[in-house]
């Protein structure tokens, strides 16, 4: 096992690496300077030279991509040539934001995906399972925004049940700081949970006409454990690989969910250093969103091995 | 459907009685009138053939049938007095109550009955903590671990304390088999219905299982209701048989009875086409077993052959399935190879097929090797030795016509343009005795003997001398399979055709082969004519394995 993780910690290396490379090439195959954008639109030629030596942006490629690579070793982004903050600061402040956004649409995605899943597996043929159906078919074809700007308008302005916009930092104040990201979150975590709601019923449905879930009700076991015990628990396997393959696409879905509900985070900052061409910025956002999909994948290895014995390296001895 | 006379004098000691049972899938019924009774103590057994309707008949006992089944009609009475309950009309929470601790079920295919993500252990609790009596108090955990590893013990798992934490998979299918035992008594049911529970394993695991299957049940003076399709196992192992086909009870009698002096036509073709009753009583076998067209010239050579495998992630250990095996094959004759799973046989035919490579030693054709061979020799080769598998259901292409799969290889070796394949096709089918409108089918619109008749005309479509049958008869229930094996020597009288017979089955061996050779752990045990090796084992893992085929307590 920690032979394993050690070679997928390699690769994961060399992953980050190369996406260092393709991001540095990618961004500064943008249109637009920064130190154009940096010295506004009435500065002199000279002005906008002084800037893009100060940038380092005359020195050749290689040396800047080299500069680059040996300041993130040392853990140093750079700063903003929008607003000369340290990009570490830029994302320390933002990155609890959508961290907090989605693991909480995780949540609400996992919960609401596999008990409707399995409501549906259990009701087959009547209205929770057509229920359970619709709702995943909305979930899957409706687009987030669209949602997004439908729950303000309903829950928010005409209910008033949930805050429009806003923040409030979780780790502070959890209660207020929760409430505030449950609009944000349920919207993020609905196409999720409509992917695990469909993966879950159909591998309930395999998994409960198995020879084993019959052995099981022939010991005389009730209803609700055979499906726990010996149902779900097959099931997840066939649905952790699912959620780990789609919780990727979670993060281009912060973009837009935090954009709708004004929240100051990764999604934001992304955003806005694209518009004003802030390279270091960019950078640093690009390689923690590469980071975060191996960190993603590689938990959802070991735990795939957690779910399923028989994967699991060294077996039980 | 309450019964107001009680059936039969003694009647209070009978346990489980079965009454006008008509069990209904969708509008169709599929069981009709089926009665039977089981007494305390009694070993009962129910004889069929797939689609006879036994396993519905349990499902029905249980109140466990798939889909869309439902008793129809008449009564399954449990018990007698006031703990009497009728099945056919109990409620789910009664059911639960029931199952488990007054009936218990040992499954047929110990592979797939056993949750793959669950410790084996865990799901013996789980039967124990699901079966407790009402009222007592809960158990506590390390009473239910104690209780279910004595079971494990009991039920034959040796070091049970260490294995109550495996999974399933780190278990052999014996093993796992002990473990549905072990699972299925934890509740001390009073009718243990046991559904072909042997018939995926080994004969020699089989007897072991079925000898302690048997010391389990007669020191709780348990009941058992036996399902088998295989009539010498129900004779070996139970005090009455009833024997099913259709939906229907054919004859119900004891072993002796019924083997001896059948009276119903089907329970007659039944007795006279099980391979381990007639091995025993020494009839004559279905085929022609000798043929005289036995040349001096043996087509196939096998000599000094070994096979190693590489273990996986175990660098540089490596197994030796095939070791030092030398036999050669008689122009025109069956040479059967026996063993058990393990044994080294499947390899020894993939090598002849040239599938695999020998580490050492030679496998010859006509004098010659595949694997040595190249461009049309090699071509040659391959067309002169041709395969039949087991498993009729997955070795033929689900996507192809029957006409498309008996074509492929004459395609494949481009014989005869468009209009002379498919007259070959329509002589192949006529050949092994399938109807020319199969052709245009595919192969889930046709029965698991229809299927192998198929595999047989494709294996013959290239004119081969030789046919390799790896357990070629093994997936089918004992009418058919009596069937293809009259085939297969009516295929060679006519073609004079040479087999190399793989099976696990001695019974099924003796009634087809000419020459036996018996291996075990990769080696040759023992090698000589059917009637040497049979009558004068020179082994004794040969004598082992004979004494395990069941029936054998008739031959006196």
């Amino acid at each position: 096992m920690i032979r394993y993780v050690a070679t997928r910690l390699w690769q994961s290396a060399l992953t980050l690496l190369l996406a260092s490379l393709v991001v540095f090439i990618g961004v500064r195959q943008l249109p637009g300077d920064p130190a154009l954008a940096m010295a506004g639109e009435e500065a002199s030629p000279e002005q906008v030279e002084a800037i893009r030596e100060q940038l380092g942006l005359n020195d050749s490629l290689t040396s800047q991509y080299f500069t680059f690579i040996g300041n993130i070793m040392r853990g140093d982004f750079g700063e903003s040539t929008r607003t000369g903050t340290a990009v570490t600061e830029l994302i320390a402040t933002t990155l609890p934001v959508t961290l907090w956004l989605s693991a909480y649409a995780i949540v609400v995605a996992v919960v609401v995906g596999i008990l409707f899943g399995v409501i549906a597996e259990r009701f087959r043929g009547r209205w929770p399972e057509w229920f359970a159906n619709g709702f995943a078919l909305v979930g899957l074809s409706v687009p987030n925004f669209w949602l997004g700007i439908l729950a303000i308008l309903y829950l928010s302005v005409t209910l008033g049940w949930f805050p429009a916009s806003g923040y409030v930092d979780v780790a502070t104040d959890p209660l207020r700081g929760l409430y505030y990201l449950t609009l944000p979150a349920v919207i993020l975590g609905t196409g999720l949970a409509a992917v695990i709601m469909r993966q879950t019923r159909a591998s309930m449905i395999e998994t409960m006409s198995t020879d084993y879930v019959r052995t099981a009700r022939a010991k005389g076991l009730g209803r609700g454990r055979v499906l726990m015990r010996y149902g779900l628990r097959n099931s997840l396997i066939v649905v952790v690989t699912i959620v780990g393959l789609q919780l990727g696409g979670l993060i281009s879905g912060a973009v837009v969910t935090e954009r709708i509900f004004a929240l100051p985070g990764f999604g934001k900052l992304t955003l806005d250093a694209v518009f004003t061409r802030d390279y270091p910025v960019i950078q640093a956002v690009v390689l923690i969103i590469t980071m975060s999909y191996i960190v993603i994948n590689l938990a959802v290895d070991i735990l795939y091995s957690v779910v399923n014995p028989k994967i699991r390296v060294g077996g039980a001895n | 459907m309450q019964q107001v006379a009680e059936p039969s004098a003694g009647s209070n000691d009978v346990l489980l009685a079965v009454e006008n049972l008509e069990v209904t899938f969708g509008d169709t019924p599929v069981l009709h009138n089926v009665s039977f009774e089981v007494r305390q103590g009694e070993r009962v057994a129910i004889v069929g053939q797939s689609g006879s309707g036994k396993s519905t008949t349990i499902g029905a006992i249980l109140q466990l049938l798939p889909g869309n089944g439902y008793v129809s009609n008449g009564s399954i009475r449990l018990g007698s007095g006031g703990t009497m309950v009728d099945l056919a009309d109990a409620s789910d929470a009664q059911m639960r109550s029931i199952r488990g601790s007054r009936l218990g079920l040992v499954p047929q295919d110990p592979m797939s009955n056993l949750n793959p993500s669950m410790k084996v252990g865990a799901q013996i609790a789980d039967a124990l903590m699901s079966n407790r009596p009402p009222g007592s108090e809960r158990w506590a955990r390390a009473q239910t671990k104690a209780r279910a590893v004595e079971l494990m013990t009991e039920a034959g798992i040796p070091d049970a304390e260490r294995r109550y934490g495996q999974y399933p998979h780190e278990f052999s299918g014996g093993m796992r088999q002990r473990v549905l035992i072990a699972m299925s008594l934890a509740g001390e049911p009073e009718l243990l219905i046991a559904d072909e529970p042997t018939s995926a394993l080994d004969v020699t695991v089989q007897r072991q299982i079925l000898n302690h299957l048997q010391n389990l049940v007669d020191a709780r003076g348990t009941s058992l209701l036996f399902i088998t399709h295989d009539l010498g196992l129900a004779a070996d192992r139970t005090d009455r048989i009833i024997v099913m086909s259709e939906g229907r009870i054919v004859e119900v009698g004891t072993p002796r009875e019924i083997l001896l002096n059948p009276q119903e036509d089907y329970t007659r073709a039944l007795v006279a086409a099980a391979p381990s009753v007639a091995a025993v009583l020494g009839r004559e076998p279905a085929g022609g077993g000798t043929s005289s067209i036995a040349g001096p010239e043996p087509i196939l050579v096998i000599r000094d052959l070994f096979k190693e495998f590489k273990l996986r992630g175990q660098r540089g250990s490596t197994v030796q399935a095939v070791k030092n095996v030398s036999f050669s094959v008689q122009r025109g004759t069956t040479t059967a190879v026996v063993g058990e799973s393990g044994s080294g046989k499947t390899t020894v035919a993939r090598i002849i097929l040239g599938l695999e490579t020998a580490t050492s030693g030679e496998a010859l054709i006509d004098g010659k090797a595949i694997t040595a061979s190249r461009g049309q020799e090699r071509r040659a080769l391959r067309r002169m030795v041709q395969p039949v598998f087991q498993d009729p259901y997955g070795s033929l292409d689900p996507t192809f016509s029957i006409e498309r799969l008996i074509d492929e290889p004459l395609r494949i070796f481009k014989v005869g343009d468009k209009d002379d394949r498919r007259r070959k096709v329509a002589d192949l089918l006529n050949q092994v005795g399938l109807p020319h409108a199969v052709a245009q089918r595919r192969p889930n619109e046709l029965s698991g003997g229809q299927r192998q008749r198929v595999a047989i005309a494709r294996a013959l479509a290239l004119e081969p001398e030789m046919l390799i049958l790896d357990e070629a008869v093994s997936a089918l229930d004992v009418l058919v399979q009596d069937q293809i094996l009259r085939l297969l020597a009516d295929l060679q009288d006519r073609l004079g055709l040479t087999y190399l017979f793989i099976s696990h089955d001695l019974a099924v061996v003796r009634q087809i082969a000419d020459t036996v050779v018996v291996m075990k752990a990769g080696e040759v045990m023992e090698a000589g004519s059917v009637d040497q090796v049979y009558n004068r084992p020179g082994s004794e893992y040969t004598s082992e394995l004979l004494g395990a085929i069941p029936g054998a307590a008739f031959a006196a």
